[in-house]
Parts: C-alpha cells; sequence; structure tokens
C-alpha cells in the first residue's frame, strides 16, 4: 500500500471538526465580554449559555447551570480535590478514595491531599482494569468525604461501574467524582443515571479547541473557586469568558451528542478489524483492558520482545501516529502505572502500544497499520535479547 | 538538543532502520563469537548483548542484539561499526560521548539510553581477558576516584553493583565508601543508580 498519513492517537486529542473550526472562525469576532451588560456583551452572553446547554445536554445534566467553564479536563479536576482541601481540614469525615489507574492529575492530586495528611487510598484494580469492588467496600465508610474514579480509562479503555461506585459511596453520604475525559463523546455519559456530584470533561477529545473544559456540579454541592477573581461562573471560576472556546466546546458537544450512536458503531467495526487482523498476522501478543467493557476507539496491545519507543518510531516512520506505555517514552525508568496496575508486569508494559481510532480512521487506515505493523515486530523481535517463548504463558 | 530533532537526523534514523552488525539468527547461526556480555534488565526497559571474535587482541567481528529503545539501538550499531578493527584495550575506553558525538550529539534524558552499548561491550572484552587469565586487565586505567578519603572509584562502585550492592548500605558494606567524610555520597548514590540499573 502506498504511504499515508495515519492518524491513531485519538485518546491524546482530536483534529478539530471543519464543522466546529467554520463556527469558530464566524465567532472570532464576537469580542463582547458576556459579563457586559450592552448589546455585544450580551451577544456573547447569549452564545455561551447557548454552549453550556449543548454540554448539559451531552451529559445527561438536567440543568445547565450545573455546568461551569474551565480550561480544561486538569482545572476541572483540581477544582474538585481543591474543594475537598478546604472542606475536609474543618472536619473528621476526609478521606479520600480514588483508583491506581487515574489520569496523573487525579493521581497528583491526591496526593497532594495525602501530603496535607488526608488518608487517601488508591484501589487496585483487576487484570482488566475494572476497580476491586471488595477492596471498594472495605475501604468505605462514614470518614469518607470523596470517592473519585475515571470514567474509562485513557490507556487501556476500560469502562468503570461507575453508576454502582456512586451507589455505594451515596450510602456513606461520600461525593463522588468522576473524570469522564475520556468517556465523553464516546460513550452514553449520564450523571443523572450514575448519580454522580461531580464530573470532568474536556473539549479537545471530542474534536473541539484546545485550552477549554467544563466541571459538572451537582445543584447544591459545595464548590469552591481554584481561580478566584471576578464573578463569572457564579463565583465557581473567575476570568473573562473564553468566547471562542466556550463557543466553539458547545458546537462540539451538540455534534457529539447527535452522532453518538453512530460513532460507537463505525469506530467500534474499525477497532474489532484492527485488532483481528493484528491477532491473525502477529504471534505472541496481549490485547490489554476489559474485552467487552471498553472503549469502542481504544485498543492497547502488547508485544513482547518488541520494545515500545522503538515500535512507535518505527510507525511514525511509515506515517503511522499512536503511543506506547514504555518507559523510554514517558522520560522515566517507569513504565506506565496503568499496564503496572492490571498487573501486566515491566516486561509486557514495556512493548505496548496504544492505537486510539477516532472519527476520521478508514478502513484502508486499519488496513495499512496491519500491513506496516507485522513487519516492524518482526524486525524488532529478531534482533532481541528477550527470549520470545518465556512469554507464552505470560500473555494470557 | 531535543530528543525529536536527534531521533529524526538523518544519521540516527540510518542505523536505527538498518542498524548494522546486528545479529540474525538464521544468518548469523554460524557465527562463533569468543567472548560475551549481556547488561540490562527487562524490567527496565532495556538490555543488551555484545558478541565478539577477537584475534591478537584485536575485535574482528562482533555481532548484538538488544531489547531497547531508538536510542540504544542507533547508539550500539554505530558503536559495532566503530570498534571492528580494533584494539580490545582501546575499545575497552570508548565513551558514549564518542558515540553520541558520531551520530550528532545526544539529547541529555537518552544518554541513559546510549550507555547500556559500551557497558555490554566491556563486560564482553572482561569476559574475553578473564578466559586467556588476564582478569581486570583494563580495569583501572581510567578509573575515577569518587571517595577521596577511602580511595574508592567508579569502577569500584560497578563492581561492588555486579557483585550484589543494590542500595547505600550494601555498597558501604562492600566498599566502605562515604564512611569518613560523606562528601562524596551525592555522587556516589549517582553512580550506584546508574549501574543498578544497568546491572539490574
Amino acid at each position: 500500500m502506498d504511504f499515508r498519513f495515519v492518524y491513531m492517537d485519538y485518546n491524546a486529542t482530536t483534529p478539530l471538526r471543519p464543522e466546529v473550526r467554520d463556527l469558530m472562525v464566524r465567532a472570532l469576532d464576537i469580542y463582547g465580554n458576556a459579563s457586559s451588560l450592552h448589546e455585544l456583551g450580551r451577544k456573547a452572553r447569549a452564545e455561551i449559555e447557548e454552549a453550556r446547554a449543548n454540554v448539559a445536554d451531552l451529559i445527561g445534566a438536567k440543568e445547565s447551570s450545573s455546568v461551569y467553564f474551565t480550561s480544561g479536563g486538569s482545572e476541572s479536576n483540581n477544582t474538585v480535590f481543591n474543594t475537598m482541601f478546604l472542606i475536609g481540614r474543618k472536619q473528621a469525615r476526609r478521606k479520600i478514595i480514588t483508583t491506581a489507574i487515574e489520569h496523573p492529575c487525579v493521581l497528583n492530586a491526591a496526593v497532594h491531599l495525602k501530603e496535607e495528611g488526608f488518608p487517601v487510598v488508591f484501589l487496585p484494580v483487576n487484570r482488566d482494569g475494572l476497580v476491586d469492588m471488595d477492596a471498594y467496600r472495605a475501604e468505605l465508610g462514614p470518614d469518607v468525604l470523596l470517592v473519585s474514579v475515571m470514567a474509562a480509562n485513557n490507556e487501556i479503555g476500560t469502562i468503570e461501574n461507575i453508576g454502582e461506585i456512586a451507589r455505594l459511596a451515596k450510602v456513606e453520604g461520600a461525593f463522588v467524582h468522576t473524570d469522564a475525559t475520556q468517556a465523553v463523546g464516546k460513550i452514553p455519559v449520564s450523571v443523572e443515571e450514575w448519580n454522580v456530584d461531580y464530573l470532568t470533561l474536556s473539549c479537545h477529545k471530542i474534536y473541539g479547541p484546545k485550552g477549554i473544559g467544563a466541571l459538572y456540579v451537582r445543584p447544591k454541592t459545595p464548590i469552591e473557586p481554584l481561580i478566584r477573581g471576578g464573578h463569572q461562573e457564579n463565583g465557581v471560576r473567575a476570568g473573562t469568558y473564553n468566547n471562542l472556546g466556550i463557543i466553539g466546546f458547545g458546537e462540539a458537544a451538540r455534534l457529539a451528542k447527535a452522532e453518538l450512536a453512530e460513532y460507537g458503531q463505525g469506530v467500534g467495526r474499525l477497532r474489532a478489524m484492527l485488532r483481528d487482523l493484528i491477532l491473525e498476522r502477529i504471534p505472541l501478543v496481549r490485547i490489554n483492558g476489559h474485552p467487552v467493557q471498553v472503549l469502542p476507539n481504544t485498543l492497547n496491545i502488547s508485544f513482547p520482545g518488541a520494545e515500545g519507543e522503538s515500535i512507535l518510531l518505527s510507525l511514525d516512520m511509515e506515517g503511522i501516529e499512536v503511543s506506547t506505555g514504555s518507559a523510554c517514552a514517558s522520560g522515566s525508568l517507569d513504565p506506565s502505572h496503568v499496564l503496572m496496575a492490571i498487573g501486566l508486569g515491566p516486561e509486557l508494559a514495556h512493548g505496548s502500544i496504544r492505537f486510539s481510532l477516532g472519527r476520521y480512521t478508514t478502513e484502508e487506515d486499519v488496513r495499512y497499520v496491519a500491513e506496516k505493523l507485522p513487519p516492524i515486530i518482526a524486525r524488532l523481535r529478531k534482533m532481541s535479547t528477550v527470549p520470545l517463548e518465556e512469554f507464552a504463558q505470560k500473555i494470557r | 538538543m531535543d530528543v525529536f530533532q536527534w531521533l529524526y537526523s538523518d544519521t540516527v534514523k540510518d542505523h536505527f532502520t538498518n542498524p548494522r552488525n546486528v545479529y540474525d539468527p538464521e544468518k548469523d547461526k554460524d557465527f562463533r563469537p569468543d567472548a560475551e556480555g549481556m547488561v540490562g534488565n527487562i524490567k527496565c526497559g532495556d538490555q543488551m548483548m555484545f558478541m565478539l571474535k577477537i584475534e591478537d587482541d584485536i575485535i574482528t567481528d562482533v555481532r548484538w542484539k538488544t531489547y531497547g529503545c531508538a536510542s540504544a539501538i542507533a547508539s550500539t550499531s554505530m558503536l559495532s561499526e566503530t570498534i571492528k578493527g580494533m584494539h580490545i584495550r582501546d575499545a575497552y575506553h570508548i565513551k558514549p560521548a564518542d558515540i553520541a558525538s558520531r551520530l550528532g550529539g545526544l539529547p541529555e534524558n537518552k544518554i541513559h539510553c546510549s550507555v547500556l552499548g559500551d557497558k555490554a561491550l566491556r563486560a564482553a572484552i572482561d569476559v574475553y581477558l578473564e578466559k586467556k587469565g588476564r582478569a581486570g586487565e583494563f580495569k583501572d586505567e581510567d578509573a575515577q576516584i569518587i571517595c577521596k578519603c577511602l580511595n574508592i572509584s567508579d569502577k569500584d562502585i560497578e563492581e561492588a553493583v555486579r557483585h550484589g550492592a543494590h542500595d547505600w548500605y550494601t555498597l558501604q558494606e562492600a566498599t566502605k565508601i562515604g564512611t569518613v567524610c560523606g562528601s562524596c555520597r551525592a555522587r556516589a548514590e549517582e553512580l550506584l543508580h546508574e549501574f543498578v540499573h544497568i546491572y539490574g
């Protein structure tokens, strides 16, 4: 097949949809400060409120006033953890329960609370990446302030049972937060069905612009600003409104909601095709993540004997863009914390590749990857010091 | 230098995609090395093996294998070309920096990946010297004194790690390093960390 450019790193970020882009180009001239009372300000405000309604609709929120715009997922997550810090330092109920496979911004926010003296638990997960519910139940109690579990994992795509996790937390009167950055736009997300108090989402994962995200906060649930200043966003998030980002976010959310079912089917079929072709053409591989309860676009595979960064760069030279759980690519000596948490062991974690497909992935793209990948793995395995036979048992 | 620029320089790319002297299980099944050396640990994400043919202390042929990243592959390929026809003493004293400069420099966070090649090469030469009853012949020629009070070199630390020291206390037990003024501790721990990674 002729050289082609294949982007398979949609979980890292997505391209801007042309429809969103067109709307944003028109919105470039909406310069009014949405806090101003005059006509220009009111016009900007109307656009922002329409966007807010679209975002609320995407996550099944009853009232759009429960959606607060932020600069992105990291800020939304930090706002929740900062709120817990301010509440928890004054009372005995201050235990935080989260998981070992969260995104670094949740992990590091939780570590910070731990350093401040809060009891913090990082729940283990099973081999498929699902939270260990027995461990969870054992940690629950009247001292729990917050339970924060991601809706779907960015590296392996496993979808957690947020509804059940929230139900158990509510029995103890704890607040529930979910980082749904990777779930939104890929699977149905509903703050009402899940009954969560806080939900984080980000715009650039759903084909919108970067630098904009949102935090859902259930009405009458405490929330404290991370950024103090003016009265924007009901005092929850100060700073002049990011008209352009918010308007782009609204449109991306509207489209994501309208096309959710179609997206899931299309991308799910291509994921299955890529998985089957790889299994058919490359011996001794391990598919990571839950076999069914998994994002329709995320395919994480370990190729023992071949090192992840070498695979990534070899693919890149063929025009294929993916990511890896190898340490070498991360700049540290430790492989992916998610792959270690599902019990892979460093030998399999260092040789893992994440293919994340998206709206613009085609069947030709999948065939191209399935053609270019086998010789790359064969070449690296051939020069490898790792005896492959040793992995025959480990990969199951 | 920026790591992305480096990986995509023509020389590095060439050595990564067409590594020289890499061991081929089919073509090289009759390759009979006089000495082999293996360092690194798959647990840490990289491992390297060198196989040498040596006549009258001259390296006549070489093969290598690795489980490693692109930087490790490219620098070892370059190293393997450099040492062919070289006296084992000169090969023993090649520094990672020499190889890096032939590849047009090396970004800071990739130095770690590229030292495995020369460590494996040294390990192979050590094996050869041992076989010939000349163990340790080149060992101290370029040793750097780390602990001035007790005259303990980087080579002594390396040796201790190879024989099982894995943290500051076991290293102290083995070498008595840093037990007088203690001012060498920071540097010694850096080296300790590096060697523990290599010899795991």
